[in-house]
């Protein structure tokens, strides 16, 4: 696996749980502690902070050097390699279905000259 | 009407949505005749698909191949599962350069309403690593060969005869 690759593996693994993609949300309006991240939840202290060790692994926060106290923030770097991965996926199959209306079309004026059985 | 959506669901698929405006019959025509296929079915910017090969049923095979100015080809093939027009299939595909881990499985729906289609393609990898490395390498990689195909080609036209 190339190096993008790997990297995108762990961003996108790192989102794949409900809790950690909330956690993102709330980063996203700035900094907060674990006791702040926490509170919204029904989970304790610990099992948040493990949560915060899966995101920051994959480096999409950062601030957790010291302990309970430093608050979170939100890395932005992955999470935009992430999205342009998937905007030059979306650009390439819309520029084939772009075409693919041309074709469409053809067929319809063929059709409607009664070419087409 | 015609944007086309691209999600991400559960650790190993994509799902791709297009509406098209015209009846399912055609569009599914459109993804099964290989002329048709090789009008549509682009490969990076500057390649062609000279190879396009369909036995559209179940157990069928398929192959394409795109080549690029330099003659470098690309290939895919793949195996159709389930064949009923013009509603869906099922097919499994492999790139020749396997860049995705392993087959890859594509469920393509088309549901019609009133002469509009809307196509649902979900693509399942082999793996979560698949769809990291799908994402991540052959269009990139693709179009980034498909241009410098094309600087070598405007550099050449524009030097002196």
């Amino acid at each position: 696996m190339s190096l993008a690759a790997a990297r995108l593996d762990t961003t996108f693994a790192a989102l794949a749980d409900p809790t950690r993609r909330a956690i993102i949300v709330r980063l996203a309006q700035g900094p907060a502690s674990v006791g702040e991240l926490a509170q919204p939840f029904a989970m304790s202290q610990p099992a948040i902070s493990r949560h915060l060790k899966v995101l920051e692994t994959a480096g999409l926060i950062s601030g957790g050097k010291d302990a309970q106290r430093r608050p979170r923030r939100l890395e932005a770097q992955p999470l935009a390699e992430a999205t342009a991965f998937l905007e030059a996926f979306r650009a390439f199959w819309e520029t084939r279905f772009t075409e693919l209306d041309q074709v469409l079309e053809d067929l319809k004026a063929q059709t409607n000259e009664g070419d087409v059985p | 009407m015609t944007k086309l959506i691209v999600t991400q669901s559960g650790d190993r698929d994509l799902i791709v949505t297009r509406v098209f405006n015209a009846p399912r019959a055609l569009v599914f025509k459109a993804l099964a005749e290989p002329a048709l296929v090789q009008r549509w079915m682009l490969g990076p910017p500057g390649w062609t698909m000279p190879v396009c090969e369909i036995d559209l049923r179940p157990g069928g095979k398929f192959r394409y191949v795109w080549r690029n100015t330099a003659g470098v080809d690309m290939g895919m093939g793949g195996t159709y599962l389930e064949v009923e027009p013009p509603a869906r299939t099922v097919h499994e595909e492999i790139f020749e350069e396997d860049w995705t881990g392993g087959r890859t499985r594509i469920t393509t729906l088309l549901a019609e309403v009133g002469g509009i289609t809307t196509m649902t393609m979900t693509i399942e990898y082999a793996s979560p690593e698949g769809r990291a490395q799908a994402l991540a390498t052959p269009m990139l990689d693709g179009m980034e060969s498909g241009y410098s195909t094309l600087d070598t080609l405007l550099e050449a036209m524009s030097q002196p005869a």
